[in-house]
């Protein structure tokens, strides 16, 4: 069953309800979707699932100007009816200083996404490719026992935007994603355990071999593993571990962060120096290899490419409606939907600035004159980020490379403050990747600490 | 939207599973869900966030053999719900009407813990006491903090009804309600930063934001963020530590509970799968998770398989009793049901998961653990953890303090503690006398839930201290 929503009947209900109850200014965000996933556990089938969701938030404005908000997942008349009412009421609890207005982007022109819409392939041939995969899996080593983590899903889903004022917003999606998660243990050692992910618009379009490839290398590399001393050294993140961190801390780029006073970034920050000069951070949903991207955010306005850091320095923050107008420049396409609306980052682009030295040259980790810990991924973002402070500390699965070789780290933490880390960039190593989270090279920092058990 | 799930569900309810296993489904299980949400945010002296939801949405689950099928949907309507057990069956090769009903006689009658509960939502706090209650706090931590720079309180009201029927004549009715209250604020001086947060909750106390004490959560973050606004960085190494009681339990939770669930016994993620009856842990361990605690965040009458709740003993003196299962759980690794079958929402099929969750009183004080440890960590208040496929564990210290000769000295940020369960369990050497449980959120398979953790303060001989 594919997901489906109808704008202008909707538009149309909306109306009616609204004029019904004196409403005279809504917006909402509508989403619907069909999934479908299977699991898999040693060539059996483990769950297979389906749901079909759908899901409204209106906003209202009451005649004073203040607005309110109530979500449900009821889309009949009598559940907008409801929520309609439901955020009349929330609107008597709206916050004078900081009231939300359409976004003066809402009808702007979109940027067109290139993202071709694939009919599911049916949760029978998913479970058939997941336990060939598995199954392919399990076969690359005698140590992998299990792959206790994995997946095979496809999405098809839509969502829309609309306000009072005549902003019409639709965006149709099919999008698929795997995992394979792999347990590997050799008698009289410790188990261990990595994975990959692909991501694509079809299940058909998975990278499969990929993705077996990439979980199976991964694993076998951390089975040969040893304690690290404690000390400082310098870290080379996987494109994937450096944009969970930037992630982690995206508040240095949030301007409804800065306007709450959460943010290590203020509202003069913009121009100072946050990184090293050859780093470049920009955020671009638009990014082709940005599978699901959205053309427009919770407010409707349009995602766009945006510099954040150019040359190591803080050129713009990510905004909604709100927090631009309290900055006096325009929405950046980054906002969610709410009475106090949230602002968030779309999808990092990582590199040297253009014309810049790039930081040092040549950098390959496996002729480095000293010890060098590579990390692959970082665990436990939630709890060992402190992004208010600056600082974090968190559990890592990775290698110490020295003299060309790489060794599996046994248990590990690495701990530092991002302003320092990210003035501590020492240059960048091999081609950009591109990443559920965006794109980005591995990255050289010196001085970090490390903390293990040897 | 559906007003209520009263009896005139059964005759639909028994139509849809007879169906179900005439197409040859050993068991079906319908879960029916309605829910009104209320989340309050306060900022400084101000009500910044009001957030409103409700939602309707069934489960179907369909087992045959050890396989299940389930599928979730919006659409409670007799075709939304056939259509949806339609998929169920396909998904394991069954199709309505092709076998013979197996036997069904129907649902047993209603089991319905709600009885009691209907008032409930009624008497919660209405929007505008549940704002002037939020504001006191946020005035409260002006009043008493120091350096502040945000500070913020937030309200969360979680109510659900909850209708279960399966195939074995399973039919139970629930009514929930779960009310959070956290305080959290940002102390800045210069270069130096201290986040602090804390959160109250519980269930099945429609008063609980009326009898929350505002002024001693207040001062209790605020004495935090004091202390920690100009602590040190901790210097990492393998050190003893001692763990407070109350959200200090989040060490068993991540680094020994979630080993305890039979779905980690299904993947073979838990180095526990075969040790019932052996020592896994040190013999002043006894473990427990329960859902019967009056009022505790993790509390249930029945879990979300239409199971009454229990008490279940983990771990006694070290020797690992029970594992926490589920139907599922039952059916593929052999462990009884414990009543612990539990889901986020109608959009997740149940698991096994933790309830109420503590290392039980032991026959110490607090200060004998302190005194005994020469140098080491005392983790006053932890942060969130996590555990991975391997069994590793870690967890985030918000407030420390180093032991040095049997005394608490400095205060220290920017702890991690990591570990493995097999390890550490057996380390766990002295507990205190002073058991009190601290309310909390677990994700995991089937979504985010309310649990509860807990544990008299505890000695860890040795552990993982990641720091700089």
């Amino acid at each position: 069953m594919a997901a489906t929503l109808n704008a202008e009947s909707l538009r149309g209900r909306l109306e009616q309800l609204a004029s019904a109850a004196g409403i005279r200014q809504w917006d909402l965000g509508a989403a619907c979707s069909t999934d479908t996933s299977v699991q898999v556990d040693r060539g059996e089938a483990k769950q297979m699932k389906g749901a079909q969701r759908s899901s409204i938030t209106i906003r209202v404005w009451n005649s004073d100007g203040l607005v309110g908000i109530t979500s449900t997942s009821d889309l009949s008349d009598a559940g907008l009816e409801r929520a309609l009412a439901g955020a009349r009421e929330a609107s008597g609890f709206g916050n004078p200083d900081d009231t939300p207005a359409f976004s003066p982007l809402a009808t702007a022109p979109l940027a067109e996404l290139r993202q071709p819409i694939h009919e599911p392939q049916g949760i029978l041939a998913l479970l058939d490719t997941l336990k060939d995969a598995e199954q392919q899996l399990l076969g690359r080593h005698a140590a992998i026992g299990t792959v206790p983590y994995n997946g095979l899903a496809e999405r098809s889903s839509e969502r829309i935007y609309l306000n009072s004022e005549g902003a019409c917003r639709q965006q149709r999606l099919s999008t698929a994603s795997l995992y394979l998660y792999a347990r590997a243990e050799e008698a009289g050692r410790k188990p261990r355990s990595a994975g990959a992910v692909r991501l694509a618009y079809g299940a058909r379009e998975l990278d499969v071999a990929g993705c077996i490839n990439e979980a199976a290398e991964r694993t076998i590399s951390h089975l040969d593993y040893a304690p690290i001393s404690t000390g400082h050294y310098t870290c080379v993140f996987s494109p994937e571990a450096f944009l969970d961190l930037i992630g982690a801390f995206s508040s240095l780029f949030n301007a409804r962060a800065v306007l709450d006073g959460v943010s290590l970034s203020n509202r003069d920050s913009i121009g100072q120096p946050l990184a090293v000069p050859f780093f470049d951070l920009h955020d671009n949903g638009l990014n082709p290899g940005n599978i699901g991207a959205s053309a427009f955010d919770g407010e409707g306005t349009p995602t766009r490419r945006l510099a954040l850091l150019e040359g190591g320095v803080l050129r713009h923050f990510l905004h909604s409606e709100a927090t631009a107008r309290a900055f006096g420049v325009a929405p950046t396409g980054h906002a969610g939907l709410g009475a106090k609306v949230s602002v968030g980052p779309d999808w990092f682009e990582i590199g040297a600035t253009p014309g810049s030295s790039g930081g040092q040259q040549g950098l390959d980790r496996f002729n480095a004159p000293e010890p060098i810990v590579w990390i692959d991924s970082l665990s436990a973002l939630h709890a060992g980020v402190k992004a208010s402070q600056g600082s974090f500390s968190l559990p890592f699965d990775g290698w110490l490379v020295q003299g060309g070789e790489a060794r599996s780290i046994e248990a590990a933490t690495v701990a530092g403050d991002i302003r320092t880390l990210l003035n501590s960039i020492v240059g960048f190593e091999g081609e950009a990747k591109i990443t559920p989270d965006g794109l980005c090279p591995l990255v050289w920092v010196e001085g970090l600490s490390v903390t293990g058990e040897a | 939207m559906v007003a209520s799930f009263d009896s005139s569900w059964q005759p639909r309810l028994e139509s849809l599973l007879a169906r179900g296993l005439a197409a040859g489904a050993d068991l079906v299980e319908v879960f029916l869900e309605r829910t009104d949400h209320l989340g309050v945010l306060a900022e400084q002296d101000t009500i910044t966030s009001v957030s409103p939801a409700f939602g309707m949405g069934a489960g179907l689950r369909v087992f045959r053999g050890e396989r299940d099928g389930f599928v979730s949907t919006n659409d409670l309507s007799p075709s939304g719900l056939e259509q949806a057990l339609d998929q169920a069956l396909g998904m394991l090769g069954l199709q309505r009407g092709t076998a013979v009903l197996n036997g069904f006689d129907g649902l047993a009658q209603l089991r319905d813990f709600a009885a009691s509960k209907d008032s409930w939502l009624a008497r919660c706090p209405e929007l505008r006491e549940a704002t002037d209650r939020l504001l006191e706090g946020t005035a409260q931590l002006a009043m008493h903090g120091s350096h502040l720079q945000a500070w913020r309180g937030s309200y969360a009201r979680d109510w659900q009804e909850v209708l279960v029927a399966a195939s074995d004549g399973t039919f139970a009715h629930d009514i929930r309600l779960h009310q959070s209250v956290g305080l959290n604020v940002l102390a800045a001086d210069g270069e130096h930063r201290a986040g602090v947060g804390r959160r109250h909750g519980s269930s099945g106390r429609p008063d609980d934001l009326r009898q929350w004490d505002a002024e001693a959560s207040a001062r209790e973050v605020c004495e935090s963020s004091g202390a920690m606004l100009y602590a040190d960085y901790v210097e990492a190494g393998q050190l003893p530590v001692v763990l407070a009681n109350r959200f200090g339990g989040v060490i068993f939770h991540e680094a020994c509970g979630h080993l305890l669930e039979t779905t980690q016994v299904e993947r073979g993620t838990t180095p526990f799968a075969d040790k019932v009856g052996e020592a896994i842990a040190h013999e002043a361990v006894t473990a427990i998770d329960e859902g019967l605690s009056d009022g505790a965040f993790g509390s249930l009458c029945m879990d979300d398989e239409g199971m009454e709740a229990q008490r279940t003993v983990l771990i006694e003196n070290g020797i690992l009793k029970r594992f926490i299962s589920d139907r599922a759980g039952e059916l593929r690794t052999g462990h009884a049901r414990t009543g612990s079958g539990r889901r986020q929402s109608h959009t997740f099929a149940a698991a096994s998961r933790m309830r109420n969750t503590y290392i039980a009183a032991g026959p110490h004080t607090p200060e004998q653990l302190i005194a005994s440890v020469d140098r080491g960590l005392y983790c006053k208040s932890m942060g969130g953890g996590s555990v991975g496929p391997t069994g590793q564990f870690n967890f985030a210290v918000e407030e420390g303090y180093l032991i040095e000769n049997g005394q608490l000295t400095k205060p220290v940020k920017g702890a991690t503690l990591i570990g493995e369960a097999k390890e550490v369990m057996p380390r766990i050497s002295m507990c205190a006398n002073d058991l009190e449980l601290a309310a909390g959120f677990c994700g995991s398979v089937s979504g985010s839930i309310f649990v509860t953790v807990g544990q008299p303060h505890i000695k860890v001989d040795s552990i993982t201290v990641g720091g700089r």
